[in-house]
């Protein structure tokens, strides 16, 4: 069932279930890149849960064709459901018409993440990365989502070919 | 339809659907990486008492409550305050024993298991068992020894989810050295 629309939980309740899952994953890998890997995959499947429940609720069945369409539906909408604001901010790469940038100065994972210096490249943003990337692909725009320290936190979007041919 | 997505969120709060999933995902990870349903048991009740004895402190904080005088006050607080606080919810409170030392919670939407179904063959799993790890963590910390465990659950058929608290024993306080 879709249930009926708009739970909330307490932020702290997320938070401390969030801090649980990082460091669950952390001692089972080794290195920053595989925890940031599996964090993402966790995210992965939280967004292909979460296609279905959005295009259903918020669209009214349709789906987005258009790439840019989409891309600003993933800025606002999706951004704003989930988090609670529009992303900050949503760019395209002036070198690679394939590449695309959400930027959020402080994505709501990693408010509760302190990140350990030797760990210095870690970003819990991974897995709102695995996310994004599971709607876009289930929503037929197959990119890689990867996580980039950079005006905060960048996401940064690589379509496909197939994507930007069409 | 997009009345939802207007409405600039509190940020005290966040999305119930995003809980619910990641919690799901982790849930789903946990049965991948262990090879029976106790073990994933065991590690969600991990997992949930070192939430629950992170979250009394903030739960302290917040709320104006007092120091519990018996079992039963304990129940009102966990199950108006507590479980309303941190899930939205508000279990009922039953089935007391005579003693007054076991009660029951009942909870009819857990919001840890909407669009949630068992995969065949995990009878044994229980899938909100996180929540009994949290109430021991939490009761342990404000020096109470509880039982808790999951004696019904939706995702099993029952036609309620129900949590049974039993009272072991009051905790003393482990004083540092050279106080009293």
């Amino acid at each position: 069932p879709l249930g009926k629309g708009r739970p909330e939980v307490n932020i702290a309740t997320f938070a401390l279930l969030f801090s649980e899952i990082v460091q669950y994953c952390q001692n089972r890998v080794y290195t920053v890149p595989e925890l940031q890997n599996k964090l993402s995959e966790l995210g992965y499947h939280v967004g292909s849960h979460l296609l279905d429940l959005f295009f259903l609720r918020e669209k009214g069945y349709k789906r987005e064709i258009k790439l840019l369409n989409m891309l600003l539906f993933v800025k606002s909408n999706l951004w704003k459901t989930l988090f609670g604001k529009e992303a900050d901010k949503l760019e395209h790469a002036n070198d690679d018409e394939r590449t695309y940038y959400i930027i959020e100065k402080e994505p709501l994972v990693n408010k509760f993440i302190s990140v350990p210096k030797d760990k210095g490249s870690l970003n819990c943003a991974a897995f709102t990365a695995g996310i994004l990337e599971a709607i876009l692909n289930g929503a037929n725009f197959p990119a890689k989502v990867t996580v980039h320290w950079h005006k905060g936190t960048t996401f940064m979007i690589k379509f496909d070919e197939s994507v930007i041919a069409r | 339809m997009s009345r939802q997505s207007n409405r600039a969120g509190d940020p005290r709060k966040v999305n119930g659907e995003l809980f619910t999933l990641t919690y799901g995902a982790l849930v789903a990870q946990l049965v991948k990486d262990y090879e029976n349903d106790e073990d994933v048991n065991r590690q969600l009740e991990k997992m949930g008492y070192n939430m629950g004895i992170r979250l009394i402190e903030d739960f302290l904080a917040r709320s104006n409550v007092g120091r519990c005088h018996d079992f039963r006050e304990t129940a009102d607080v966990i199950s108006k305050a507590g479980f309303k606080m941190y899930l939205g919810i508000t279990p009922v409170v039953s089935n007391w024993s005579p003693a007054g030392d076991e009660f029951s919670l009942l909870i009819e939407n857990n919001p840890l298991t909407e669009f949630v179904e068992l995969p065949e063959g995990h009878n044994a799993l229980n899938y909100s068992n996180i929540l009994c790890g949290a109430l021991k963590g939490c009761l342990e910390m404000v020096q109470m020894d509880v039982d808790v465990r999951i004696v019904q659950d939706q995702l099993k058929g029952d036609s309620i989810t129900e949590i049974r608290l039993k009272f072991i024993k009051r905790l003393e306080d482990a004083l540092p050295a050279g106080e009293d």
